[in-house]
């Protein structure tokens, strides 16, 4: 199955996120990528949807559940969020949903700011290989991928999307 | 001539990654690159609300003081506090080493009861190593200070300091002055600066307080006179002079040290005017350094502490890290030779 | 009692010069013919010695037997086993005993037990001052007619010149010879290795060269003065056994030997901290090996000497300032010492004069000669064949950093009195 090129689904990921938000009369939400992937979804996003507002960068590192295992991954830089995190309506923004496990990981650190209002969640790319309940509120594209297969988004700009065949064990 | 076997770096596990932190010697300056930047993002870590990452929960951190110390042991605690780790702090000058236990059975102890890591602090150079080596293979082994020989945390903070108030190494000018001989904060930056690219490591001193061997192991310039010395540096290192040099015939008074070494006003102007003041702490007001100068805006003094959290939860992470990785390493090799 | 015939092997005995592949008879205790078989000679038991070199058995100045007083590093059975294994059939023990030995008590004890163990001849050091203290005299001819050989005050310097003089005078009053090591311990104290940029680096305190240089120059003008026999042990840097070639130039009765270690290692074996290569006086640097070596080259150290100190394992095990100083090496004299030959620093016949006839005669030992009449002490090795340091160990003390190499030479067969003390 071929790749779907992303600057193709972005237009459509807006609109279905300001519908979302405006039937939830979210009117100024914090915009949080997810480094280093999410973060470039993000910024394309956001200039899809004219936002000229703060963006924030979220750096999951410390908070993986995979630290006892693998240890500590390369470091992708620190966290940086620009505003108050207590009571706001957050939309939170990640290149590629896989097991759900980033984005939990995602969440325990937001609330480790501080209480968000609300989380939204906004994906490019759902792999339907889900291990906890976590889903997108908007999504850009569903694709099944082969137990060994994975796919990598290369950016900042321009975005594209490259298949990638797992070492042999 | 009988040839020794060739052994792997003792601080490292087999993919390179730190496992202990014993000593900045033989490490590559990419290693010493990557915890300063693992330390910036824990510098950030600390300027939130929740102060804390949950990276070593459920783990447990010991920190073994065989020499006193209240600011190195706080630091550490609240390092290992904010990665959510329970810590255990033990003060053996105090307990069964003087009932005659060796220093071999009590972490042996220690280690029984399930502690993932140990920070050690010791009056004898290479106790760090020792620990590493003959006590506790599996268990990371973080080095708080031993003897005279290494305090690579202190090293790294001090390079994080400077790193973040001046950028990179290679055009500085970094004037290191005091008890370099005894020092062994002293010998961690030197091995710091130099792994880091710095091409102008200067050493200041009376002849009494300096080591032989400081060009040929740290490529560094040696002068015995302040003045000489801190022309156009960038960063000055105090280093602390402490009361018992006076007796055994290294120095005459604190007087004469102070007005030969002391860090003043008018010796810092010879300096660089943006040029940055540091001390590892506690500072001797009057004996290395004046007190307006440790509280000038040039100092830095203050800031190293955060520096110091900052690293320190940097090494503690990236050493239980290359720990795990290296368990993980070895059960697969171990399930690929059963197949 | 038995006799014995050794047959084609190279026998060299570096005091008469004699290198060449004949044969030996030995008849009870001593050596009886070589070359050609006595008249009625017949062998109760014979030893194909085809491919060994045969040489007098080691003489070795400094052995630690640890007996009376520090049973948990070894005893005089164990200590002198691991001797004989090492190719040696006469040893000097030091004095530093517990109690010390300087009475005839302590003298006579160690005479006996080494007697009983039969391993090696002992050849006790007595101790020149009480105690070592440094202060009062020991009753020296009382030790002598006991069996003491020499004089030592260990590395315990004696402080007050005004006493090492007379201790000196006196023993030179009865031709005594004393062994002295230098090492100032005012510049000394505290230190760990040697001041240089190793110890610099590793952070320990350093001993410097002055430490020897200052002590040896010290005791050298006083043996002038004095007149007194001296033998100098232990030396470790390139300037101080330039002091002894002076003196000897000078006509000073003056030898000196050296650690085998010393001739092997530098103070860069410290970069682990390996308590194994944590010795007193301490490993120096490349040059000063370098001059240690010559010197032994040269003759200017006429011995070379284990210095076998052995250790119970907690005494090494545990940061290198709380470990105790010692390598257990006398079990490998003679394969390690064969390094030397096979570095090209020595030949054989020299090496072996370093390790039996230069040694006896330092101390005017009965030993370190392969000749008719003499006792019949040999060592039997094969040249060609490696030893696997460790592989068997008899010292009760581990503490041996050559443990797992693979040195050269083997010693096959080590015999004291016409009996076999070692057998490989």
């Amino acid at each position: 199955m071929t790749l779907p090129n992303p600057t193709e689904l972005l237009p459509r990921m807006a609109r279905d996120l300001r519908a979302h938000l405006a039937a939830r009369q979210i009117s100024d939400p914090r915009f949080i990528g997810i480094q280093t992937g999410g973060l470039w979804v993000a910024q394309a996003l956001l200039e899809e949807l004219d936002e000229r507002g703060p963006l924030g960068a979220l750096n999951v590192s410390f908070y993986r559940d995979d630290f006892s295992r693998t240890g500590l991954h390369p470091q992708v830089g620190p966290s940086n969020l620009p505003f108050e995190i207590e009571n706001q309506h957050l939309v939170l923004i990640d290149d590629v949903l896989m097991s759900g496990r980033t984005v939990r990981a995602a969440l325990n650190e937001l609330f480790d700011y501080g209480r968000p209002a609300s989380v939204t969640l906004v994906c490019l790319l759902d792999l339907d290989a889900r291990e906890l309940p976590i889903r997108a509120d908007v999504l850009g594209a569903t694709l099944s991928l082969a137990p060994d297969e994975r796919v990598k988004l290369l950016g900042p700009s321009p975005l594209a999307l490259e298949r990638q065949m797992l070492a042999s064990q | 001539m009988p040839t020794a076997a060739i052994k792997r770096p003792l601080q490292l596990n087999d993919l390179g990654q730190l496992r202990h932190f014993l000593s900045l010697d033989g490490l590559p300056g990419e290693l010493l690159t990557e915890i300063l930047d693992t330390a910036d993002s824990f510098l950030e870590v600390g300027s939130r609300a929740v102060k804390k990452v949950p990276l070593l929960r459920g783990r447990t951190v010991c920190n073994v003081f065989f020499e006193n110390s209240t600011r190195t042991r706080t630091t550490f605690e609240l390092a290992a506090q904010r990665l959510s780790a329970d810590v255990i702090t033990l003060n053996v000058s105090t307990s069964s080493t003087n009932k005659g236990e060796t220093l071999f059975d009590t972490l042996r102890n220690l280690e029984a009861m399930a502690a993932d890591m140990f920070v050690v602090r010791h009056a004898d150079s290479g106790a760090a190593h020792f620990i590493a080596e003959h006590v506790c293979p599996e268990v990371a082994i973080i080095n708080g200070g031993d003897g005279r020989h290494a305090h690579p945390t202190q090293g790294m903070l001090d390079m994080l300091t400077i790193r973040c108030h001046k950028g990179d190494f290679a055009n500085l000018s970094v004037a290191i002055v005091g008890d370099i001989l005894h020092s062994r904060v002293a010998r961690s930056d030197m091995l710091a600066l130099h792994a880091l690219g710095c091409r102008d490591i200067r050493v200041i001193g009376p002849h009494t307080l300096l080591p032989v061997g400081l060009e040929e192991n740290y490529g560094a310039r040696v002068f015995t006179s302040l003045s000489e010395g801190l022309k156009d540096v960038d960063v000055i290192i105090m280093l602390r002079l402490q009361r018992e040099r006076m007796q055994g015939g290294l120095l005459p008074s604190e007087g004469e040290y102070y007005r030969q070494y002391g860090l003043t006003t008018q010796r810092l102007a010879l300096a660089k005017p943006d040029a940055i003041v540091m001390h590892p702490g506690p500072i001797n007001r009057g004996v290395e350094i004046e007190s307006a100068v440790a509280d000038c805006a040039q100092s830095v003094i203050l800031n190293q502490v955060t520096y110091g959290i900052a690293i320190r939860m940097a090494v503690m992470s990236m050493a239980m890290s290359g720990q795990a990785a290296q368990r993980q390493l070895e059960s697969e090799t171990a399930a690929q030779e059963q197949n | 009692m038995a006799t014995m015939r050794i047959l084609g092997a190279r026998v060299i005995d570096p005091a008469s010069g004699l290198d060449e592949v004949t044969d030996l008879y030995l008849d009870a205790t001593k050596i009886v013919a070589i070359g050609k078989a006595p008249l009625d000679f017949t062998a109760d038991e014979t030893l194909d010695a085809q491919g060994l070199v045969a040489a007098p058995g080691l003489v070795d100045l400094s052995v630690s037997l640890r007996e009376p007083g520090y049973g948990r590093k070894g005893n005089i059975a164990s200590e002198t086993l691991a001797a004989a294994a090492g190719g040696v059939t006469s040893l000097c023990c030091p004095p530093l005993t517990r109690p010390v030995m300087d009475t005839a008590a302590v003298v006579d004890l160690v005479l006996e037990r080494a007697q009983e163990a039969g391993h090696t001849r002992v050849f006790p050091v007595g101790a020149l001052t009480r105690e070592l203290g440094g202060e009062q005299l020991a009753e020296l001819v009382t030790l002598r007619d006991a069996g003491c050989v020499a004089f030592a005050n260990g590395l315990n310097e004696i402080p007050n010149t005004r006493n090492l003089r007379r201790a000196m005078e006196y023993a030179a009053t009865f031709d005594l010879t004393l062994v002295l090591h230098s090492q100032d311990a005012a510049l000394a104290e505290g230190g760990l290795a040697h001041e240089g940029p190793t110890a610099s680096f590793l952070g320990l305190p350093g001993i410097p060269e002055s430490a020897e240089t200052v002590a040896l120059a010290r005791q050298l003008l006083l043996v002038e003065q004095s007149g007194v026999r001296a033998h100098f042990t232990q030396l470790t840097s390139a300037r101080g056994v330039e002091m002894i070639a002076e003196a000897q130039a000078r006509g000073l009765r003056v030898s000196a030997d050296v650690a085998l270690y010393q001739l092997i290692l530098t103070d860069e074996a410290l970069a682990g901290f390996s308590s194994l290569y944590h010795v007193q006086p301490p490993l120096r640097s490349l040059a000063d090996r370098e001059a240690l070596r010559q010197a032994v080259k040269s003759g200017v150290v006429q011995a070379i000497a284990s210095h076998h100190q052995p250790h119970e394992q907690d005494a090494k095990l545990a940061p290198f300032a709380e470990t105790e100083p010692g390598i257990s090496s006398v079990e490998l004299l003679l394969p390690l010492a064969m390094t030397l030959v096979e570095d090209g620093l020595l030949d054989l016949p020299t090496l072996l004069e370093r390790l039996t006839w230069g040694p006896a005669r330092v101390l005017q030992l009965p030993a370190g000669r392969l000749a008719v009449g003499a006792p019949a002490d040999l060592v039997l090795f094969d040249p060609q064949t490696s030893t696997l340091a460790g592989e068997s160990w008899y010292s009760r003390g581990q503490n041996c950093p050559f443990i797992g190499h693979c040195l050269p030479g083997k010693v096959r067969y080590t015999l004291l009195d016409g009996r076999i003390s070692y057998r490989a």
